[in-house]
């Protein structure tokens, strides 16, 4: 019983368009509501800028073009989750984060091949919970600087 | 009794202590017959003696006690303070300081000071002369301190302009509170009275007032042939000006009333010697007396105050929109507070350099002994301030600077000599704040670096290889020195040239996101020069608008702002510039290079900023200036460090970010 305690992952869950993604709530410090962002000239397009987070200035990346989706208008539902990965502090945009929920890690499967694009090395796997598919993300990945670089160049 | 709670604080005081009795006997050493000195000393060790009875560290109370016998005998004028009883009593010290550090580390304290104690015993007992030349030095140093104000000469030269028929003057001139380039109207002043006559002597000096080391006014002792109206109109001329006082210089009401104060004075201060020292020191240490604080106590209490200036801005906003004359009132009154609040929260990180320098003139004193060099070490800047975390970590690189420098850098005294050089070799330590950045340097009147020797060892081992050694910059070759595995002594020595050094300096530079750089010439001497960013430091910047965002200049790299005519940009090879007094000067449209997002609305003037880096200038075009502010500076985060232009960020009163401009990427 209590093997099956510890094999649960607490994460968060959070939804951009219609899809749902979970990262664990051990690397997320706080959810904010949308506070005035501004905007760091020459980075990349998905750095929306840098907020005052209790004294702090932190980065934010919009995880929307992060992943090469649409942008959408920020509303009510659109929160910031700040997440720590290896030193570095950062929020990320979102259309709106609502649960926190365990995933059994029985349940946890490697990214399907199909959407194993260039772009998708972040997704470290799926999760299936009854009617819902959860898409763990690899935060390390969503964040590495090789990452910023390859698109910066790419925009030339 | 259970002292194990008091110990920190016991540690804390007791290294304090030590460290008044190694700076304070180096003075003494200096000045023997300084009695205060003498005084603070045996205070100093008299706390200390208390303090470890109580704690039970007997054989540290004991020696503290001898020591304070000795210090006792010198006070009364029976021990003659010579170089080898300051030997000894630094040696008693170096004791003392072992024990405490003993104690640190979790010991008992307990060490052999016997043969110490023995020699303590031997100066105290050793009745020799009184000393009888101290009434008479103090008598001659008393009237120099009078007339320190207006020196003789300066007296001698209004006195005769008086018989010329020029007319002294004493004019102070304060400048409006708003006013945001003090040194430049200063300098615009300076210029307005060099036309119409002479300036003998400004308070401050010249030197603080282009430092802008004061508040809003200075006085200048002015001579002239113009009559004081036609002075003060001219001066009223230079704007930002608040008010203009010229009244007339009287030299012989100037000295009846130095005369008299002296008569006060003497009265007062009758056995106190040599004023200046003894007062400027005692003044030192009342500042020094603190509480300590955790610095992460400190942070907790800066990130809370933040968040409080954000909801002072919201409630700001809200009483405006409410109209409730109650509230507002309150709202300002909070405002005004908080602001207070925050200057006392910012500056009380900041820490002066001095607790770093401090420790060096006793060890240089040591290191030369110990290599029969003879060095003298001037100190400049100390009172610069840095962030804490910088200050106590940047110690021990210095340390290894300054070894070297005395092992490497200055020659024995007969090799001097024969060089042409002054037997005395000196090491300068000099710091300051520029641009978002402190500099030390570490300068030394010795060797200098051979280059060929530095190249041929790097060659040797394998550092560079010969086409890299071809295409290097002299600097490029002296910062060789500090790659790991390097060692240029031909002997190694106690004291320094294992080669491990100064790769460990540059790291720890480097870690603190410093950079060091080397000059030197052969046979005239080396500079280290180690630049430091101001982390979490306060700054002052100009704030400026690009469309609507707010942007921050540090005031250092500033120049002057100026607005001109779009029609008096001219073009040159692409470039767009304008002749900013009788110089050329590129522009860059921040709006362009910050990809600001531009409502097209063409203002036909322009506002530009002119900045500086080393010699070149470069104007920076802007929409608008908001203002000058301290600022605190804070890093963008690690995911953005290496954001081009910019050097940091900070948050406003209102709780908004401004990303703060690196003025120095943008001069190319």
């Amino acid at each position: 019983m209590e093997n099956e305690v510890m094999s649960n992952r607490k994460v968060i869950v959070f939804q951009l368009g219609n899809e749902e993604y979970a990262v664990s709530v051990l690397q997320v410090g706080s959810i904010e509501r949308m506070i005035p962002i501004t905007r760091v000239p020459q980075t990349a397009n998905f750095v929306k800028g840098v907020i005052n987070l209790r004294g702090v200035v932190t980065p934010i990346i919009d995880l929307r073009l992060r992943f090469g989706m649409e942008e959408s208008a920020f509303n009510e539902s659109t929160r910031i989750i700040i997440v720590y990965v290896d030193d570095m502090e950062v929020g990320l945009i979102v259309d709106a984060a609502n649960d926190v929920i365990d995933i059994p890690e029985s349940e946890i499967e490697p990214a399907p091949e199909v959407i194993g694009s260039v772009d998708a090395d972040y997704i470290e796997g799926v999760a299936k919970l009854e009617t819902r598919l959860l898409i763990l993300l690899d935060l390390q990945s969503v964040l590495t600087e090789d990452e910023i670089h390859e698109l910066k160049s790419v925009e030339g | 009794m259970d002292t194990t709670e008091y110990l920190g604080v016991f540690i804390d005081e007791s290294n304090e202590h030590l460290e008044v009795l190694y700076n304070q006997l180096l003075v003494l050493e200096k000045k023997p017959q300084d009695k205060s000195i003498v005084e603070e000393i045996f205070r100093a060790a008299h706390t200390l003696k208390g303090m470890s009875a109580t704690m039970g560290y007997n054989d540290l109370a004991n020696l503290t006690h001898k020591l304070e016998n000795v210090f006792d005998a010198i006070k009364e004028g029976n021990v003659v303070v010579n170089a080898e009883v300051i030997d000894i009593l630094f040696d008693a010290v170096d004791h003392l300081n072992a024990m405490v550090e003993h104690i640190s580390t979790g010991g008992d304290g307990s060490r052999n000071v016997e043969q110490i104690v023995d020699q303590l015993k031997r100066i105290e007992t050793d009745e020799a002369v009184t000393i009888s030349s101290t009434s008479k030095t103090s008598t001659i140093e008393k009237k120099k301190q009078y007339l320190h104000e207006v020196d003789e000469f300066e007296l001698t030269i209004l006195k005769e302009s008086a018989d010329r028929g020029y007319t002294n003057f004493e004019i102070t001139v304060t400048l409006r509170e708003d006013c945001l380039l003090k040194g430049a109207r200063v300098f615009m002043v300076f210029e307005v009275l060099e036309k119409m006559g002479e300036i003998i002597k400004s308070e401050p000096s010249v030197n603080q007032l282009e430092e802008e080391e004061f508040d809003q006014s200075f006085t200048v002792l002015f001579i002239s042939e113009h009559s004081k109206a036609y002075i003060a109109s001219s001066i009223n001329k230079v704007s930002e000006i608040e008010k203009v006082d010229v009244c007339p210089f009287s030299v012989t009401a100037y000295e009846e009333n130095l005369e008299k104060s002296k008569e006060l004075r003497n009265q007062e201060k009758e056995t106190t010697k040599d004023i200046t020292d003894g007062t400027k020191n005692q003044t030192k240490t009342a500042t020094h007396k603190t509480v300590r604080v955790n610095i992460e106590r400190l942070d907790i209490l800066m990130n809370l105050f933040e968040e409080l200036v954000v909801d002072r801005g919201r409630l700001e906003q809200l009483a405006v929109d409410l109209e409730h004359a109650d509230l507002q009132e309150t709202v300002e009154h909070m405002s005004r507070v908080s602001n207070d609040l925050q200057n006392i929260i910012l500056t009380m990180r900041m820490v002066p350099i001095e607790q770093v320098f401090n420790r060096f003139p006793r060890m240089i004193r040591q290191l030369a002994r110990d290599l029969q060099k003879n060095v003298d070490i001037e100190i400049i800047g100390a009172e610069t301030e840095l962030d804490r975390t910088v200050i106590d970590e940047i110690g021990d690189p210095l340390v290894h600077l300054i070894r070297n420098a005395i092992d490497h850098g200055i020659e024995k005294p007969e090799e001097r000599l024969t060089k042409g050089k002054q037997e005395k070799g000196t090491i300068k330590l000099e710091a300051y704040h520029s641009g978002n950045h402190v500099f030390i340097e570490i300068k030394d009147d010795g060797v200098g670096i051979n280059k060929e020797k530095v190249l041929s060892k790097a060659l040797k081992k394998g550092i560079i290889t010969e086409n890299q050694a071809e295409l290097l910059t002299d600097q490029q070759v002296f910062e060789l020195i500090m790659a790991s595995g390097f060692s240029t002594a031909d002997t190694v020595s106690d004291i320094s040239g294992r080669g491990v050094g100064l790769d460990v300096v540059k790291n720890t530079i480097e870690s603190l996101g410093g950079r060091i750089q080397i000059d030197a010439k052969q046979n005239q001497g080396s500079t280290f020069s180690i630049q430091l960013p101001l982390t979490l430091s306060i700054i002052s910047v100009l704030l400026i608008e690009l469309q609507q965002e707010k942007y921050a200049i540090p005031l250092s790299s500033i120049i002057e702002t100026a607005i001109i005519h779009r029609d008096d940009i001219m073009h040159a090879h692409n470039t767009k510039v304008i002749d900013f007094r009788g110089k050329v000067v590129p522009l860059s449209f921040l709006n362009d290079i910050f990809e600001v997002p531009t409502t097209d609305e063409e203002d036909p003037y322009l506002s530009v900023v002119i900045v500086k880096k080393g010699e070149k200038l470069t104007g920076l075009i802007v929409d608008s200036f908001i203002g000058q502010q301290e600022v605190v500076l804070k890093s963008l985060g690690n995911y953005l460090s290496n954001t081009f232009a910019i050097s940091g960020a900070t948050i406003l009163g209102d709780g908004e970010v401004a990303l703060i401009i690196d003025s120095n990427s943008l001069i190319k």
